[in-house]
């Protein structure tokens, strides 16, 4: 039995059953950050058409038709098949690493749960090859009923491939909650984890909590347009609103799903680079936590419009004001790690830098969205486009960004170029506050979103944005050049590749060996 | 006035016709561009309403706080990345916690929320106070425009887009208040509270005019209300904000706020309209006249879907042009006019126009689509023939 097992584990599948058949957290880390990159690439090349057609008013690129299955498949495909699926292959990928573990603790479920993606976006994105039966999903990422009724077969297709979705999360939700809860090296208790891993576990019982509402939202949509139902339709008792009230149930914490393992993230590089100890590490977890509560009782600031209550309008105006306090309190800790720090500014570093001032952009402009009367005039208008972009865009994504830079010398074993890497983030920097930054304007100025045309006042902005978009593309572009670079070659990256860094990852050669930790390290 | 106009895009001067006279002035549409570019607008328009006043206050309050915290928190980001950037010989202090410093950057921001909480309960408080109107306002959203109905005067129309679509497709240079302007403004009086009922008849819509201080859902099968009192007279523009589908883009809303007197004057005249609307029905209509004025109202509302040529969208809209319907029996053709049609071989089925549209209307618009893009039905419809058909 013993000869058998060693076999089996030393055995390395090659060619396309390694990565078919893998049950190895890093190469399944792999699969989803590859995964997650081309779906980065295929959705930021539809925001690219988006902005093409925005550049002036009149329809020049699109017809109003294929615009919306556009926006509905960039906010689709970016949320759960980009943001998501690049913190899981994180979590793969780091989390045994940073709890001294052999891999992840369930491994032939980890493979599944990657497999099942390809296969749903394809479908999801197939859609759109069927124009003649009404083309992709025409809906908003939201899918409100009853227009989500009305639509084409592209509608059916998103249900169905946010089922997949849906069920890989809730897969790899319980792998992360297992693998935390049991697999962590002796000595290491839960106040000694690792913040990324503290953050991923609250996020896995976000998702556990939410991806199943979304399913029965989306299961009460299907029946509704197919089997006679009328959950949502007024005509047959139903409520439309009931749609959004299940759907932000989901959605809100669906918002902190993306966000909590970024600020795990950054808890981890800005430490490095300032060569000094978090600054509150207890109240960074009791922050996460609290944001994890509350993110549970806000949903319906997603509605102010649509006529609530009074008193459900303040209740929910309240809750969500409250959400600034923790979230103030991991930014103010971050920069009270800097504070009398040794800095230096290597790639990681610069995106975390940018992380902490962009996000609180976003962040005061979600304060701003939280007064009830002052939102009557944001809602659904451009301000909230930028707002939403400025916590998942320079929120999110350049955490990833910094995760990347800052782990994949341990992952591939070389050293990026790092010109090279300052190039991708200032283009990346202006492109992006070129995009977004304009679109608070446009807002304020009375430009409602999801539209293909605008009147002649907000041209200006509009073609700040689109050329920001394209700025943002060619830093993407040098991204793709640095990344072959670093996985063909380069410079050897010790075990500890920045001087400043703490942890069990580092303490593994680069790359590390297959399976991770054979034999348990001790945390005193 | 020179801040107002450069603030308020939205606002248009008091005058009459005023969507018309620019429609018709080439002078304006080749002004346009100039005096649209001139203005950068970067915050809510000028408010004409005391609670628009009020959310605009409240908006600036709030903004001036984040921008203080954000100076903040970006000079303490600055200052350490100058001041404590790696040097040799300089060790990077161990502190890790500091239970007073956390203690005060817990209660201070929650002090500044209870600060932000009060005001803007008190204004959503008044906002929610729909008591005290002195007149009602229905307000229906269809796909893609609106129905405004005053119901203590009976009178009714619609709402849509003026902006002709060739303009749209860049075929021909646009107006100064290109896709803010439609045929049939919404007329309320100055100083009145107005009391605005939505609701809408096929998917969730959201009546937005930035200058009032509204947005508010329209969500069919379901009735909420908002009040409205504006100050001064003025021509105010907004959209549709809640996605609607294809033309969301499209269905814009226009409020002519007029005095008191004019209003009465306006209502007097729309009610001779309804009643020469009323003795049109009445009459036998020649076949030149049913299709002049068939072609009037098939731009206006069907084009939208059907095709300016008749020719439809594949996959999405079917072709009136050699249409089944169009060549088969009239009472068929005016039903689906009148109660809309699903095959289920497109995906969103028509809606019924048998609200938005009169008699005249109905039997002009069939007539027309019987007998134009090379359909040759060669029959007409009386006005009296649609009302039997109701």
């Amino acid at each position: 039995m013993a000869i058998v097992t060693a076999e089996h584990h030393e055995a390395h599948p090659k060619g396309v059953s390694r990565w078919l058949f893998s049950t190895n957290h890093k190469d399944i880390g792999t699969l989803y950050l590859w995964l997650s990159f081309v779906m980065f690439i295929v959705a930021g090349t539809m925001a690219m058409v988006i902005r093409s057609e925005l550049f002036q008013p009149g329809l020049q690129v699109t017809n109003p038709h294929f615009y919306n299955q556009l926006i509905t498949l960039h906010g689709l495909i970016m949320i759960f098949g980009a943001v998501m699926p690049a913190f899981v292959g994180l979590a793969n990928w780091q989390l045994p690493l940073m709890i001294g573990a052999p891999d992840m603790a369930l491994p032939r479920l980890n493979n599944w749960s990657f497999w099942i993606l390809p296969f749903a976006f394809t479908l999801m994105l197939s859609s759109v090859f069927l124009q003649d039966d009404g083309g992709g999903p025409a809906t908003g990422w939201t899918m409100y009923p009853p227009l989500s009724v009305q639509g084409g077969i592209g509608v059916d297709f998103t249900i169905l491939s946010i089922h997949m979705a849906g069920i890989s999360s809730v897969l790899g939700a319980i792998n992360v909650i297992a693998t935390v809860l049991n697999m962590r090296a002796p000595g290491m208790t839960l106040m000694k984890m690792p913040l990324f891993a503290w953050t991923w576990l609250i996020t896995a019982f976000l998702l556990l909590g939410a991806m199943p509402v979304l399913a029965g939202a989306v299961t009460m949509l299907l029946t509704d347009r197919h089997f006679g139902t009328a959950f949502f339709n007024a005509a047959g008792g139903g409520d439309p609103l009931l749609f959004q009230h299940v759907f932000w149930f989901f959605g809100h914490p669906e918002v902190y799903i993306m966000i909590l393992p970024a600020f795990g993230v950054i808890s981890q590089v800005i430490p490095t680079f300032s060569r000094k100890p978090l600054f509150g590490y207890n109240s960074m977890v009791y922050a996460t936590a609290s944001i994890a509560f509350l993110s549970h009782v806000v949903w319906a600031h997603h509605m102010f419009t649509a006529g609530l209550l009074l008193v459900s309008e303040l209740f929910f105006m309240y809750a969500t004001m409250l959400i600034a306090v923790p979230t103030g309190v991991k930014i103010f800790n971050w920069i009270a790690t800097m504070w009398r720090g040794s800095l230096t500014f290597e790639t990681p570093m610069l995106f975390a830098i940018a992380f902490l001032l962009l996000f609180t952009i976003g962040g005061l402009s979600g304060l701003m969205v939280a007064i009830v009367p002052a939102d009557f005039q944001y809602h659904d208008s451009y301000f909230v486009v930028a707002h939403f972009h400025y916590v998942l865009v320079t929120g999110a994504v350049l955490a990833i960004f910094a995760a990347v830079y800052y782990w994949l010398p341990k992952w591939t074993g070389h050293m990026y170029n790092e010109r090279l890497g300052r190039l991708h983030f200032w283009l990346t920097m202006i492109g992006m506050n070129l995009t977004f930054f304009p679109m608070h304007f446009l807002g304020l100025a009375g430009m409602q979103r999801r539209v293909p045309d605008y009147a002649l006042q907000f041209t200006d902005f509009n073609q700040w944005a689109t050329v920001g978009v394209f700025v943002q593309a060619l830093g993407h572009l040098v991204f793709i050049y640095v990344l072959f670079q670093t996985i063909r070659g380069g410079k050897k990256a010790g075990a500890r590749v920045w001087d400043g860094a703490e942890g069990l990852e580092w303490t593994l050669p680069s790359p590390p060996p297959y399976h991770s930790f054979t034999t348990p390290p001790v945390v005193k | 006035m020179a801040v107002r106009r450069l603030a308020g895009r939205y606002r248009g001067s008091a005058s009459a016709a005023q969507c018309a006279a620019v429609r018709a002035s080439i002078a304006a549409a080749t002004l346009a561009p100039t005096t649209a570019l001139a203005a950068y607008k970067m915050n809510l328009p000028t408010p004409v309403t005391p609670i628009g006043q009020r959310i605009l206050d409240l908006h600036n309050l709030i903004l001036w706080i984040c921008a203080i915290i954000f100076l903040l928190v970006f000079g303490a980001i600055f200052y350490s990345i100058i001041a404590h950037r790696r040097r040799p010989g300089v060790q990077p202090a161990m502190f890790h916690d500091n239970v007073q410093l956390e203690a005060l950057w817990t209660i201070v921001p929650f002090l500044i929320l209870v600060g932000m909480a009060i005001p803007s309960t008190a204004t959503l408080i008044d906002m929610a106070d729909v008591r005290g109107s002195k007149m009602t306002v229905h307000a229906i959203g269809y796909q893609w425009r609106w129905h405004y109905e005053y119901p203590e005067h009976e009178i009714g129309y619609l709402s849509t887009l003026a902006t002709p679509r060739e303009q749209v497709a860049n075929l021909a240079s646009k107006n100064e208040h290109y896709l803010l302007e439609v045929d049939n403004p919404l007329v309320l009086p100055t100083g009145v509270k107005v009391r605005l009922i939505l609701t809408s008849s096929d998917v969730i819509h959201a009546w937005w005019v930035p200058a009032l201080g509204i947005k508010a859902d329209a969500v069919p099968g379901f009735i909420r209300e908002v009040w409205t009192r504006i100050d001064e007279p003025g021509t105010y523009r907004g959209v549709c904000a809640e996605f609607c589908g294809r033309d969301h883009a499209f269905m814009p809303i226009v409020v002519q706020a007029v005095t008191p007197e004019e209003f009465e004057r306006w209502i007097a005249g729309r009610k001779k309209q309804v009643a020469a609307a009323a003795a049109e029905a009445e009459k036998t209509w020649s076949r030149d006249d049913l299709m002049e004025r068939g072609k009037q109202v098939y731009q206006q509302i069907c084009a939208a879907c059907h095709g300016p040529d008749g020719k439809g969208t594949p996959g999405a809209f079917p072709p009136v042009a050699g249409s089944a319907v169009a060549k088969g029996p009239l009472s068929e053709h005016i039903a689906s006019v009148l109660k809309g049609r699903n095959t289920g071989k497109f995906p969103a089925p028509m809606p019924p126009f048998g609200q938005q549209l009169g008699d005249v209307d109905v039997a002009a618009v069939v007539t027309f689509e019987r007998n134009s893009f090379g359909n040759k039905a060669g029959d007409m419809v009386q006005p009296a023939q649609v009302k039997s058909a109701r």
